[in-house]
């Protein structure tokens, strides 16, 4: 792989040194804007983010099809796709295909200079999410991490997870890494775009409340064992857990999954699709104060019949991530809440014309697009550039851990602080220097 | 109804007070042992004694069938075997129902995958094995345990292995390490064998055990992801070497230095090997080692028990290394037949073993009960593109071969992830996650109604009137009889009329439901 290093990595070190210095100069001094306040004291300044939602691109979209169209390239790379629209941001084109989120675009950036040159979907998923190169230690997602932070140990009391997947788990990787179960994701089951969203054991479809309570009771009757060993800290933990369980299944907190109580004509406009309806869901998700959200949004590992599968897709992406991004807008939640789409790489820019492929695209780690909105990120800009065909990147390298680097800086989680780890080792939550990548030009401070 | 739930009430209290005053707890509990004191018991008791910590009663027949199955062979008893081990009346017959079921396969399953757990039998990543490599490598230890291969002899070949790792299975301990070089290899080799963790070594002793291991070649073949594993023909020179005990070596040319150190390893009177060899059988067995945790061997982390270990580790050195033989011996012991519950509130009971422990059943074995009594198969899948997920409908997911093939269950439930071969990597706690789906998952409940096993119990010619079937449902679920209190909570009235035909199909389901989801069924005890 090319990783058109050499200058760009001397002029991030030059911008860095320069930001860095007026950091630090700012450190003690009251941080009032005036023309010379640099992006670190201006970050420091706002409140930090509450919730990301992470719309997972499962199996790697194209980048050349969504958020970096290069219609100059001519017919072998970007197949039918040659008329790229404009958006509300100035000088930002996207795919003709997201008109919506086309709308949208002041409130969300683009970074069209992701790499990590991996073009295997485990490895790959594992560099995106983690931050981290393949290696000896298994490390957390930054759903994990998020949870770690902002979840049970520190002052997150809700009953609903700090860490929803919407609907089911990746199993590409394991998301908690060294962290353990207890960072997992709970993912809730079923399906947001049926008549009743049924999460996996919260809403039931077969039992009703009154006999909910009978069994609760025949349950209690027969605890023989427990009744035997009331001291046992297995079997209290897991007394414990039963309690919560049925706040879950009788309480208030199940009316959450109920998305029959939003306007229908706002639930058109998400879109009647299992990832439209599931944004719907990550927004009350959000509402109600999860810190982490992940939808898992499959069905963009399209090696073949690739642009008739992006004409079924696109439309349907278009539709529940512009109005994810415009409601939380109207409801003033965006400020608070980090939107971050992307998948673990982008697709081959040359399209594959010939069989078995008839027009599809491969995996391609060199360089890929992420989009992020909200959450005090900057909308409307675009970092990095890819070269004439998306096949290098030409400007600024981003590489997976200063992305997630700049998500947890903006949700208060300091990337160079300790990760504290059950293996007993001296680790940092995401540095801007990892084992297994070049050091880039730093976290994403022109957008911050 | 009120009347007869005061009734049951008192009995419990009655039964929880009995616990204080010295008579056996029903059903978990009986007044004598039925086998002699053996060499374990003397030292176990003894420590227990000086500790000044009374022991757990010995354990019901009920109790330790249930028991000795999950631990053996990782499952539980049939309602056949449950009912022939009540009925038998001869005073050996838990002795003979240990080597029945030492015997099965059933035990070489689960003892296979617990051995996949710390040997790291995974497909990529972060372990690097290919699918191919995965089945060869669980086929070859799957043969040394129904082998009951000499455990040195075991250790040795794959410490000196050589070849491709599709064609030479034990080679493939050098290729399950997560990351390449010496450093993972020589952690590894530390973990498994010595039951001790590198980052705890000073790190001269560690730099010299990666040398031992840096003269390693891998060389990939025209086959996909197949790998030969040898000594690096290209380092000739003869070089000396020192072993974690400090004794040097010198490796004359040529010469392949890992034999040297699997020799010394494997001695006799080398301690370490055999007592990190007989630290993790007792761990296996009780969920906890005598030191615990049971791979972290080090000088400042004694034994709870030092005389203990001593003893198995000798008595496994003079058997010859023999790893059933010392199973045997442990589920022989007294020990091993104490109840759960334990008679004194002394913080070190767990680490005197002076009761059995109570775990939470493995991930594996509670899905192979699910599928068992309700007649669904899971679906397995891989995030390896691989063709080994398509799994037969009779094989337990106890005998899968590669922990990349799982499923949403397995996960939640705290399989091993067999990255990094930690023992603590199997998590048996219960999350929040598990027991909602437990309670209420529509996928749990679907079946559980369904449950084939269950259903025909109300079938048999046998199970006459209602108690006929709620006494066989607890067979099935919990290897005992219901208690009369037992009977009166699941039938109410019903429970004393003798009324022909089975329970109305909402109780029982009810019953099934609650029983699923008590500590007892969830639980080893």
């Amino acid at each position: 792989m090319n990783r058109p290093l050499g200058n760009l990595t001397r002029r991030g070190l030059l911008l860095r040194g320069a930001f860095g210095t007026a950091g630090l100069m700012l450190g003690g001094l009251p941080l009032h804007g005036n023309g010379t306040a640099s992006p670190v004291a201006a970050t420091a300044a706002k409140a930090p983010a509450k919730s990301v939602i992470q719309i997972w691109m499962w199996g790697g979209p194209s980048h050349l099809d969504s958020f970096d169209p290069k219609p100059g390239a001519g017919r072998d790379y970007c197949g039918p796709y040659t008329s790229p629209i404009a958006t509300a941001a100035d000088g930002m084109r996207i795919c003709e295909r997201l008109p919506r989120l086309a709308k949208q675009a002041r409130h969300f950036s683009l970074v069209r200079s992701m790499t990590h040159g991996i073009n295997a979907h485990e490895t790959a998923s594992y560099a995106v999410q983690t931050g981290h190169a393949p290696g000896r230690l298994l490390y957390p997602s930054l759903g994990a991490l998020v949870s770690l932070f902002k979840g049970y140990d520190h002052g997150y009391q809700d009953l609903i997870p700090p860490y929803v997947v919407l609907t089911s788990t990746q199993g590409r990787f394991s998301e908690s890494g060294f962290l353990g179960p207890a960072h997992k994701p709970f993912a809730t089951g079923g399906d947001p775009n049926r008549e009743r969203f049924e999460v996996d054991g919260i809403v039931s479809s077969r039992i009703t409340d009154e006999r909910q309570k009978q069994r609760r009771e025949l349950l209690d009757r027969l605890d023989t064992l427990g009744r035997a060993l009331p001291d046992d800290p297995a079997l209290q933990a897991m007394e414990r857990s039963q309690e919560k369980a049925y706040e879950l299944i009788l309480g208030e907190a199940r009316k959450l999954f109920d998305l029959s109580t939003e306007d229908p004509k706002l639930r058109d406009s998400y879109g009647r699709s299992t990832f439209g309806q599931s944004c719907l869901m990550a927004r009350r998700l959000v509402e109600r104060g999860v810190p982490y959200i992940t939808i898992n949004y499959k069905g963009w590992d399209t090696h073949k019949q690739h642009f008739q599968l992006m004409d079924r897709n696109l439309p349907e992406m278009d539709a529940g991530l512009a109005m994810l991004i415009a409601d939380l807008e109207s409801r003033g939640l965006l400020d608070e809440t980090i939107v971050w789409w992307g998948g673990e790489f982008g697709r081959t820019p040359k399209i594959q014309w010939n069989p078995p492929w008839n027009g599809g695209r491969g995996h391609f780690g060199a360089c890929f697009s992420a989009l992020l909105a909200g959450g005090g990120f900057r909308g409307g800009q675009v970092v990095g550039a890819s070269d004439a065909t998306g096949s290098e990147v030409a400007d600024r390298p981003v590489y997976p851990n200063e992305f997630l680097g700049s998500i947890l800086e903006r949700m208060g989680i300091d990337p160079e602080g300790p990760l504290p780890n059950p293996l007993g080792e001296t680790l940092r939550v995401m540095p801007a220097e990892v084992d297994g990548f070049p050091r880039g030009d730093g976290r994403l401070t022109e957008i911050m | 109804m009120n009347f007869v739930r005061c009734l049951g009430l008192a009995a419990v209290l009655a039964g929880a007070a009995s616990s204080l005053s010295g008579d056996p707890v029903a059903p978990f509990e009986t007044g004598r042992f039925s086998t002699p004191a053996t060499g374990i018991d003397r030292i176990a008791f003894g420590a227990m004694r000086e500790a000044g910590i009374e022991p757990a009663l010995p354990c019901s027949d009920e109790v330790f069938l249930r028991r000795v199955t999950l631990d053996v062979a990782g499952r539980l008893p049939t309602l056949e075997e449950t009912r022939g081990f009540l009925r038998d009346p001869a005073n050996d017959r838990r002795t003979r129902l240990i080597d029945r079921l030492l015997a099965s396969d059933d035990h070489l399953d689960y003892w296979t995958m617990r051995w996949c757990d710390v040997l790291r039998v995974k497909s990529e990543f972060p372990i690097n094995l290919w699918p191919d490599a995965v089945q060869a490598y669980h086929r070859w230890i799957r043969e040394q345990v129904a082998a009951n291969r000499p455990y040195d002899q075991m250790a040795t070949e794959m410490l000196t292995a050589s070849g491709s790792n599709f064609r030479d299975p034990a080679v493939n301990f050098y290729r399950a390490v997560p990351g390449k070089g010496p450093e993972p290899v020589a952690a590894a080799v530390a973990l498994t064998f010595m039951g001790s963790r590198i980052e705890h070594w000073p790190e001269p002793r560690r730099r010299e055990m990666e040398a031992l291991f840096a003269r390693l070649a891998f060389k990939t073949t025209s086959e996909w992801k197949e790998e030969i594993v040898c000594p690096d023909p290209a380092c000739f020179d003869a070089f000396d070497l020192r072993l974690p005990d400090l004794t040097v070596i010198h490796v004359p040319p040529g010469a392949d230095a890992r034999v040297a150190f699997a020799d010394w390893l494997t001695a006799p009177d080398n301690p370490r090997f055999a007592r990190a060899g007989a630290n993790r059988i007792w761990a296996w067995v009780f969920g906890r080692g005598i030191v615990h945790e049971a791979d972290d061997l080090r000088p400042d982390n004694p034994p709870s028990v030092p005389g203990l270990l001593d003893h198995l580790a000798e008595t496994f050195v003079a058997d010859g290394y023999d790893s059933r033989r010392l199973l045997r011996r442990i589920l022989r012991s007294r020990v091993y037949q104490l109840s759960a519950i334990p008679r004194s509130d002394d913080p070190r009971v767990p680490a005197l073993f002076a009761a059995y422990p109570v775990r939470r059943l493995e991930a594996e074995v509670l899905l192979d009960v699910f599928c068992t009594l309700t007649g669904q198969r899971e679906g397995y899948m891989s995030p390896i593109p691989e063709p080994f997920t398509h799994v037969p409908p009779s094989a337990r997911s106890v005998s899968l071969a590669d922990g990349s093939i799982t499923s949403p269950f397995l996960e939640m439930f705290g399989r091993s992830s067999r990255d990094s071969g930690l023992m603590s990597e199997r998590d048996n706690h219960i999350t929040d996650a598990q027991r909602l789906y437990l309670l209420n998952s529509t996928e749990l409940q679907k079946h559980l109604a369904s449950a084939k096993k269950l259903r025909a119990l109300t079938k048999t010619r046998r199970n006459r009137d209602a108690r006929d079937v709620v006494e066989a449902v607890y067979l099935t679920l919990l290897s005992r009889p219901p208690t009369h209190d037992e009977l009166v909570a699941a039938l109410g009235d019903r429970a004393a009329a003798r009324e022909p035909g089975p329970p109305p199909a909402r109780q029982l389901e009810d019953l099934v439901w609650a029983l699923v989801n008590s500590k007892e069924f969830l639980h080893r005890h």
